[in-house]
C-alpha cells in the first residue's frame, strides 16, 4: 500500500509541475498576477508531493518490503538500517527520486528567499524549475519507477553493490546532488531574465548567492567523491580522470567560472550574454553529467546503474531542455546591453580572463571525455583518453589561470597599471619563488614540477597576504583585528576561498612528488619501513560482519621506536553477490597519510600487502572544504542577508528596473 | 656492566621482526613495470589501468610486461607489442594521430580563440561604451533597489 | 549569421554524437589483428597431452580458431551454434582452453559435445594475449595462407553465423 502513495504522490507531483511551468510563465506574459502567484504555492505543494514519495521508498526500504522491485534489487535483509536507507539512491531509479527530491528542496527556497524579487521574475524562475521537474518527473513515472512492484515478492533482496556499502555513500551523493541541482537555480533565473528581458546589474547580484551556495554544495560533493574513492577502491588513487568524475567535474569549472563572471555582471554591468551563457551552461553540464552516468555510452569504474534506453530519454530531455534554452539565447541575448566600460587592463578583464582560461579547462576536460565516442561514432577507431592526456593538458591551462588568481584581487576595478601592479608584488613573487625552490631541495628531493606547484600555492599565499596588508594601511586607524572585521565578508569568502585552493595545490604537489609506496610480502611478525615509519605485521583474524566475513589484519606501526598506531586493513566477502572488497587501512594526519591494503593471503600466514606513505594528502580535501566554507562566508556578507530579510512589498511587481539596460 | 651484555643478547631478538621481503623479485623492474602500467588500460575493466586492476588479463598482462623487461626491451618496444594486439585503445596517452590531432590541439585552440576572443570583444565594447554615467546611474539605482527595505521602520 | 547561436550550434553537434553513441557498445574492440598473420602457437592436445597442435599444420584450409572456458558463461550460449557447425562439416573448429583447468575442460566437453577437431591447451593465456583476446569467448576466422579474416568477440548468435561468419568461410574457401 504505502509504495502505491508514493506512486500516487508522483503522479500528483508532475499535474503540480505541469501547473507550476505553465500558468506563472504565462501569467507574467501577459501581467496576470494571479496567474504568478500560482507559483509560489505550487512550488511548496510539490515539495510536500515529492517528500511523502521520497518517504514511501525510504520506508519500503526499511520495511524490507522486497516485493518492490527496486528494494529487492538493492538491498538484503542482512544489509544494516543505515546503508539500506543510502540504498534509496543505490541505483538508477531511487538516485533520480532523489534528484528530483533535491529540485524541489532547492524549489522551496527559492519560494522562501524570493520575496524581494519582483513578482514577474519569481513566478518565471519557479515557473522554469517547474518545467524541469515536469522533465524528471515524466522519466522516473514512464521508465524509470521506483515503485514499481515485483510479484510474487522476492524471498530476500540482491544486496547493494558491496562497493557502496560505505558511509560515503550515505552523504557524497546527496551532497553531490545538491550541487549539481542547485545550479538549476541560476539557470532558472538566466531562462527568466531572458523570457522577461530583465537581464541586468540586479540579475546577476540575485543570483550570485544561489550560485554560490550550489557550488559549495558542489565542492564538498566532488571532494568527498574523491576522497571515498581514495579509501574505498583500494589502489590509493584520489582521482582518475574517469567519464564519472569529469562529469562532475565539468559542471564545478563552469560554476566557478560563473561565479567570477558574475561578480564582473554585478560591480559593472558588463558581459550580462556571457554570464547567462555560463548558467545555462552550468546546469547543461549537470545534465550531460546524468546522461553519461546512467547511458552507459563510456565506461567508468564509477558507473553502477546503466541503460541505453533510459539514456535516450535524458538525451531527448537535454535536448529539449539545453536545445531550448540556447535558443532562446541567440534570440534574446543579441539585444542585452552593454553595461560599464572598463580597461583590458583591470580587475573585471582580469576575471574575465580566468574565465577564459577556467572554460578552455572546462572544453579539454569535455573534449577529452567524449573524445573516444567521437572516434567510434565517427568509426575511426577506439581509443582511451585517461590520466597522462588530462594531465599534460590541464597544467598549461591551469598554470596561468593560478597566477591570475593571485594579482587579480589586487589589480584596481575599471583601469589597472601592470608597472604598478609588478611594483606591488615583486616582493610576493621573489617569496615565493625562493620558497618553491628551497623547499623541495630541503626535502631532499627537487623536481621542476613540484617546485611549480609550491610556487603556485606560495604565490596564491603571498598575494593574499599583500593584498590584506595594502588594505589595513588604508583602513582608518584601530586594532589590526577591528581593522580587519571591517572587511566585508565577500571579501574574506574570496580569501578563504582561494587560500583552499593554495591548500589544495600543496595537498597535489607534495603527494605526486612524494608518495612512496611498497608493495610486500609479510610474514606474520616481519616488519617493513617506509618513510620513517615502521610497520609490524602481527597476522590476520577472521571478522564476522553483519552481510559479510573479513580477514582483518593487525600492523603495529612505530617511528623511532614509538607505538605511533596500530592499523587493521581487512579483505572482506560480501556473501550475497558473493564480492571480495579490499578495505584499506588509513592513518590520517596533517602530515601524512598511512595507508595498508591487503592484497593476496600467500603460503603460511603470510599476505602480499601494499604501504603507501601520503604525504600531504588530506590537504586536497581539506583545500577543497576551505574553499567552500569561503563561498558560505561569501554568502553570508551583509548585503545578501539584508536583501533577504525583507517583504515581499519592498519591490512592486511593476517594477521593471531593467528596462534601461535593454534596448 | 652485566646488563650490557644481556641487551646485546635481547636487542637482536628484539629485532626478530626480519624486514619483509618486496612481493618483487626485482624492486626496480617492478618501478619501470608501474611506470608503463599506470598509462596502459585494462581491457576487460571498467577503465581501470593495468597496475590498479586485479583482473586474471591484467595480471597476465603484467606478466608479460615483466618479462619483457627481464629481456631488456625498452619501453617503446614493450608498448608496440601491446598496441599490435590491442590496439591504441590499450594506450591511455593516446598517440599523436591524424585522428587524434584535434583532442591533443583542441584545448590550446580553445584558449587561443577564448584569449583573443576576449580582447576583441573588450575593444569593442570600449568604443561602443562612450557614456559611463549612465551605467554608474543605473547601477546606483539598483544598488537602492535591493537595499531599499532596511531603511523602513 | 548571428554569433549568440555558435553555442546551440555546438550543442546540436554534441547530442548528434551523443545519439550516436547511444547505439555503440564502448566495450566492444575491434582488432588490429584482422588482415595479419595468425600469430602461431604451438601447444599441448587437451585430449592427448602427448600430442601437440601447431598452427603450421592447419595451413592451406580455412579453420576457425575458438577460445573458450569451462568457466564462461557466454561460451555455454554459443555451444549449440558451435555443434551446428560441427555437424554441418562446412568449416573444421579449433577450441583453444583459454586459463582454464583441464579436469573441468574435459568434463564440460563431456557434458556438452566437443564441437572441435582438436583443442590446444593454453593455461597461461600466452596465446590469447599474442591474439589479442580480452574476454572469452572469441572466434577467428583463419584463411588458407594463415591470415584473420575476421573476428567475433563474444558469443557467436545464430544471425552472425549466417550473414557473416559462413558467407566469408565459403569466400575464403574459393579462393
Amino acid at each position: 500500500m504505502i509504495p502505491e502513495v508514493g506512486h500516487y504522490a508522483l503522479i500528483l507531483a508532475l499535474c503540480v509541475a505541469v501547473v507550476q511551468g505553465t500558468l506563472p510563465i504565462y501569467g507574467a506574459a501577459v501581467g496576470n498576477s494571479s496567474l504568478m502567484a500560482v507559483a509560489k504555492p505550487a512550488a511548496r505543494g510539490q515539495f510536500l508531493l515529492v517528500l511523502l514519495a521520497f518517504c514511501c521508498l525510504g520506508y519500503a526500504f526499511a520495511d524490507k518490503d522486497f516485493s518492490v522491485l527496486y528494494v529487492a534489487a538493492t538491498s538484503n535483509s542482512q544489509l544494516p538500517l543505515h546503508y539500506r536507507l543510502a540504498a534509496i539512491w543505490g541505483a538508477h531509479e531511487g538516485s533520480l527520486l532523489l534528484w528530483m527530491f533535491i529540485l524541489s528542496i532547492w524549489m522551496v527556497a527559492v519560494s522562501f528567499f524570493s520575496t524581494h524579487l519582483p513578482e514577474a521574475m519569481r513566478a518565471r524562475i519557479l515557473g522554469v524549475m517547474g518545467l524541469v521537474s515536469v522533465g524528471f518527473l515524466l522519466f522516473m513515472l514512464t521508465v524509470s519507477n521506483p515503485f514499481e512492484r515485483l510479484i510474487p515478492a522476492a524471498l530476500d533482496g540482491r544486496d547493494l553493490n558491496p562497493l557502496l556499502q560505505d558511509p560515503g555513500m550515505v552523504i557524497h551523493p546527496p551532497m553531490l546532488y545538491m550541487g549539481y541541482v542547485g545550479f538549476s537555480v541560476a539557470f532558472s533565473f538566466a531562462i527568466a531574465a531572458l523570457l522577461g528581458g530583465t537581464l541586468d546589474a540586479a540579475w546577476a547580484r540575485w543570483s550570485r548567492p544561489w550560485t554560490t551556495v550550489a557550488w559549495c554544495f558542489m565542492t564538498v560533493g566532488v571532494a568527498m567523491g574523491s576522497g571515498w574513492a581514495y579509501y574505498e577502491l583500494g589502489w590509493g588513487g584520489w582521482w582518475f580522470w574517469d567519464p564519472v568524475e569529469n562529469a562532475s567535474f565539468m559542471p564545478w569549472l563552469a560554476g566557478t567560472a560563473l561565479m567570477h563572471s558574475l561578480a564582473v555582471t554585478d560591480k559593472r554591468g558588463g558581459f550580462k550574454a556571457w554570464s547567462v551563457l555560463l548558467a545555462i551552461m552550468a546546469f547543461s553540464l549537470s545534465l550531460l553529467g546524468t546522461f553519461l552516468v546512467r547511458s552507459g555510452v563510456l565506461t567508468s569504474v564509477h558507473a553502477f546503474a546503466t541503460d541505453p534506453k533510459r539514456g535516450l530519454f535524458i538525451l531527448i530531455f537535454l535536448a529539449v531542455v539545453i536545445g531550448g534554452s540556447l535558443v532562446l539565447y541567440a534570440w534574446r541575448a543579441p539585444r542585452v546591453g552593454l553595461g560599464g566600460s572598463f580597461a583590458l587592463i583591470s580587475r573585471e578583464g582580469m576575471l574575465l580572463a580566468n574565465n577564459v582560461l577556467l572554460v578552455a579547462a572546462l572544453g579539454s576536460v569535455l573534449l577529452g571525455t567524449l573524445y573516444p565516442l567521437f572516434l567510434d561514432a565517427l568509426d575511426l577507431g577506439k581509443i582511451s583518453v585517461g590520466p597522462p592526456y588530462f594531465d599534460t593538458v590541464f597544467l598549461p591551462l591551469m598554470t596561468p589561470a593560478i597566477f591570475l588568481m593571485g594579482i587579480g584581487p589586487l589589480a584596481q576595478w575599471k583601469q589597472a597599471s601592470l608597472p604598478a601592479l609588478a611594483i606591488r608584488l615583486r616582493w610576493a613573487f621573489g617569496v615565493s619563488l625562493a620558497t618553491a625552490v628551497a623547499v623541495p631541495w630541503l626535502m631532499g628531493q627537487w623536481t621542476p614540477l613540484i617546485s611549480l606547484g609550491l610556487l603556485l600555492a606560495f604565490w596564491i599565499l603571498a598575494t593574499i597576504l599583500v593584498d590584506l596588508r595594502e588594505r589595513l594601511l588604508q583602513a582608518e586607524s584601530g586594532s589590526v583585528g577591528g581593522r580587519l572585521a571591517t572587511l566585508p565578508r565577500a571579501y574574506w569568502g574570496m580569501v578563504v576561498a582561494h587560500a583552499g585552493v593554495a591548500l589544495f595545490i600543496v595537498g597535489v604537489t607534495m603527494v605526486k612528488g612524494f608518495e612512496v609506496e611498497q608493495d610486500v610480502r609479510m610474514n606474520v611478525g616481519e616488519t617493513a619501513t617506509l618513510g620513517g615509519y615502521t610497520f609490524r605485521f602481527d597476522g590476520t583474524e577472521q571478522v564476522n560482519g553483519p552481510n559479510y566475513v573479513a580477514a582483518r589484519g593487525t600492523f603495529h606501526v612505530s617511528q623511532d621506536g614509538r607505538e605511533v598506531t596500530v592499523m587493521y586493513p581487512e579483505k572482506r566477502r560480501y556473501f550475497v553477490q558473493n564480492q571480495t572488497m579490499t578495505e584499506a587501512a588509513i592513518s590520517p594526519g596533517l602530515l601524512r597519510d598511512l595507508y595498508v591494503s591487503l592484497g593476496e593471503p600467500l603460503e603460511g600466514g603470510a599476505w602480499s600487502v601494499r604501504l603507501y606513505h601520503k604525504p600531504f594528502i588530506d590537504w586536497i580535501w581539506g583545500g577543497c572544504l576551505v574553499m567552500a566554507s569561503g563561498g558560505i562566508l561569501a554568502v553570508s556578507d551583509r548585503r545578501y542577508r539584508l536583501a533577504w530579510r525583507r517583504k515581499e512589498a519592498a519591490v512592486p511587481a511593476t517594477a521593471q528596473m531593467a528596462r534601461p539596460t535593454v534596448s | 656492566m652485566r646488563w650490557l651484555w644481556v641487551l646485546m643478547l635481547i636487542l637482536p631478538s628484539l629485532a626478530t621482526a626480519y624486514e619483509a621481503q618486496p612481493l618483487a623479485a626485482n624492486p626496480q623492474a617492478e618501478a619501470r613495470l608501474k611506470a608503463l602500467a599506470v598509462e596502459l588500460r585494462c581491457l576487460v575493466c571498467q577503465n581501470q589501468t593495468l597496475a590498479d586492476s586485479n583482473a586474471p588479463l591484467a595480471e597476465d598482462l603484467r606478466r608479460e610486461v615483466r618479462e619483457m623487461i627481464a629481456k631488456d626491451m625498452s619501453d617503446k618496444e614493450i608498448i608496440d607489442f601491446l598496441v599490435t594486439r590491442y590496439g591504441d585503445f590499450v594506450l591511455y596517452r593516446p598517440p599523436w594521430k591524424l585522428t587524434t590531432t584535434l583532442l591533443w590541439l583542441g584545448p590550446f585552440l580553445l584558449l587561443g580563440v577564448g584569449a583573443t576572443g576576449l580582447v576583441f570583444a573588450l575593444r569593442r565594447r570600449q568604443k561602443k561604451v562612450t557614456d559611463v554615467t549612465l551605467s554608474e546611474a543605473e547601477h546606483n539605482r539598483v544598488e537602492k533597489l535591493l537595499s531599499e527595505g532596511v531603511h523602513r521602520p | 549569421m548571428n554569433r549568440f547561436l555558435i553555442p546551440f550550434g555546438l550543442f546540436i553537434v554534441v547530442v548528434g554524437f551523443l545519439a550516436v553513441g547511444l547505439t555503440l557498445n564502448p566495450r566492444e574492440l575491434p582488432s588490429p589483428l584482422v588482415g595479419k598473420a595468425a600469430p602461431e602457437f604451438s601447444l599441448q592436445q587437451l585430449h592427448d597431452p602427448e600430442k601437440v597442435i601447431s598452427s603450421n599444420d592447419l595451413k592451406g584450409k580455412v579453420w576457425l580458431l575458438n577460445f573458450w572456458a569451462s568457466w564462461c558463461g557466454g561460451c555455454k550460449e554459443e555451444h549449440p551454434v558451435l555443434i551446428r557447425i560441427a555437424q554441418s562439416g562446412e568449416v573444421p573448429i579449433y577450441g583453444m582452453d583459454y586459463k582454464d583447468q583441464r579436469s573441468e575442460a574435459l568434463a564440460w566437453l563431456k557434458d556438452w559435445g566437443n564441437p572441435y577437431q582438436i583443442v590446444a591447451v593454453d593455461e597461461p593465456g600466452r596465446v590469447g594475449i599474442n591474439y589479442g583476446v580480452y574476454g572469452v569467448p572469441e572466434t577467428y576466422v583463419i584463411d588458407k595462407a594463415g591470415v584473420i579474416r575476421y573476428k567475433q568477440i563474444g558469443p557467436i548468435r545464430e544471425d552472425i553465423l549466417e550473414k557473416k561468419i559462413l558467407p566469408l568461410v565459403r569466400e575464403l574457401q574459393k579462393q
